[in-house]
């Protein structure tokens, strides 16, 4: 994608309306901007979505990313969200934590817990602007170290304890909805009480190495019933970063934005300086430009034909023609994408069924355009894998030199 | 409240957007967007006006549309988007 010279025509827009018609136009500046800090991680889960793991030599080095900052502040982005990879192993995050917080950006950052020991959570318990939120895709170590690997759970309660025991104010728990652990919500939301945190649930998305678990990680159909009563329920008390849009059209839309506002109101900033459209679209089909080399993110953000593109009416095809079109607006760009379904059809999960019958057609996943993993195996990586026995076998099958009489003899 | 001095909190910033602007406090961390470019103009207004009326009059607010400006400046107010001026509270004392 290229970055225009200039800004390009402005787009006739309405004037007046609801708010997500203006969104749809875009904005002058994001309201929601991830900005992954490295692409380094402790952990190797399963479903990463920007498939981390090593670092990325060209990242952003200190100068770079507080020129970022600067511009955020001029651009009045009140506030960003980062992550990794994980961004505390980065040496220079607290300084840069502090240099947005100066600069009047907010900053709310993700972490699987690692670095946040009892001095880190009572620094940030005497910060005025920070939010931390914890990752963790289980109520129960066996269900969160499936997908996160061997002592992940027990990091991330141990980093909840410490900002509580600091008197850290409404740290959030972070967890991605999956198929294993769709059934634990209520023991989730307690666990939240316990840490005096908030909840937030996302969706999960077949980005990055994502897309290699996705088939056994989704939650199923009849799951999405059970996720979207409980929200309709809870909703009020849980944060989602409105993920679950593609679940309006069950009916009652769930609080919040329905609306993909990749590119309109989001976008992500990713370790080296590249812009995509959304925190889930790390691939090359999304890529808006770079800030190192397109003369900042301003003008990424501005005059990326992408963006302009996104911020232009789109067709929907024939989901058009389904009466929770509204609702729903044809669901999550990404997850069509890394599915390999056109981003003109239905979403993969579309609660009213047709993502199952387009995942069965004839699709092609696209390859992915980086990979920060491991090349080798760590140490905690997540082994998905358990055990099982085949449902028609009631017995050790016989072996052909066994004597006895009532061998293979099922009474 | 159409007598009364108001003013934009302090710890409040706007961004201005093709639609309006977007209000945002630093203190309660609460995003809220102004859809029309005139309550903008209201806003920004408030607090070199000595009272929300002649903010109203100084952005070319139609007098019939003011009622509909007051519920949404009470609106901000309910979220410390805009706040009293402290220095021209309402006068008390007048009772005998």
């Amino acid at each position: 994608m290229t970055v225009l010279e200039t800004r390009p025509h402005p787009i006739d827009r309405p004037q007046g309306g609801s708010l997500i018609g203006q969104f749809e136009y875009g904005l002058d500046a994001p309201i929601c901007l991830t900005w992954e800090l490295t692409y380094a991680c402790n952990l190797s889960c399963a479903h990463c979505l920007s498939s981390s793991g090593r670092r990325d030599p060209n990242e952003l080095s200190t100068e770079q990313c507080e020129a970022v900052i600067d511009e955020l502040q001029r651009m009045k982005v009140f506030y960003v969200n980062i992550g990794g990879g994980e961004p505390t192993i980065r040496p220079d995050f607290w300084h840069l934590l502090e240099y947005a917080v100066n600069h009047d950006v907010g900053v709310k950052f993700s972490t699987n817990g690692v670095r946040i020991n009892p001095e880190r959570a009572a620094f940030l318990a005497s910060t005025d602007y920070v939010d931390v939120q914890i990752s963790l895709d289980g109520a129960t170590a066996e269900v969160n170290d499936y997908v996160r690997g061997p002592g992940s759970y027990d990091m991330a309660i141990k980093a909840l304890t410490n900002l509580r025991d600091a008197g850290f104010q409404d740290a959030k728990i972070s967890v991605v909805v999956t198929r294993q652990n769709v059934e634990q919500l209520d023991e989730f939301k307690a666990l939240a009480d316990e840490y005096g945190a908030t909840l937030r649930l996302t969706r999960l998305r077949p980005s990055g190495r994502g897309a290699d678990v996705w088939d056994e990680l989704h939650p199923l159909p009849e799951q999405q019933r059970v996720l979207y009563d409980w929200l309709l329920a809870n909703g009020e008390n849980v944060l989602t970063g409105d993920s679950f849009f593609h679940l309006a059209a069950f009916g009652e839309a769930l609080p919040g934005l329905n609306l993909c506002g990749a590119g309109r109101v989001v976008c992500l900033i990713d370790p080296v300086g590249a812009v995509y459209a959304c925190p889930f679209a790390i691939h090359d089909n999304f890529y808006a430009g770079s800030i190192v080399t397109d003369g900042g993110f301003e003008r990424v953000w501005q005059n990326s034909e992408l963006f302009n593109e996104l911020r232009s009416p789109q067709t929907s095809g024939a989901c058009t023609k389904c009466e929770f079109f509204d609702s729903c607006r044809g669901g999550c760009m990404a997850a069509k994408f890394f599915t390999g379904l056109p981003i003109d059809g239905p979403d993969p999960e579309c609660v009213q069924g047709y993502g199952e019958s387009a995942l069965e057609g004839s699709r092609t996943v696209p390859p992915a355009s980086q990979d920060h993993s491991r090349r080798s195996p760590a140490r905690n990586q997540p082994v998905m894998l358990t055990l099982a026995r085949r449902e028609d076998l009631v017995a050790p099958p016989v072996s052909a030199c066994a004597e006895g009489p009532l061998a293979g003899f099922i009474p | 409240m159409l007598d009364e001095a108001w003013d934009l909190s302090p710890s409040v910033s706007l961004r201005p957007e093709p639609f309006g602007a977007l209000a945002y406090h630093f203190g309660n961390r609460r995003l809220t967007f102004l859809k029309r470019p005139e309550l903008v103009s209201v806003v920004r207004g408030l607090g070199s006006h000595d009272d929300v009326r002649s903010a109203l009059a100084a952005a070319d607010v139609p007098p019939a549309q003011w009622t509909a400006y007051v519920g949404a400046l009470r609106g901000l107010a309910d979220t410390d988007m805009i706040r009293p001026r402290a220095t021209a509270g309402p006068i008390e004392g007048n009772d005998t």
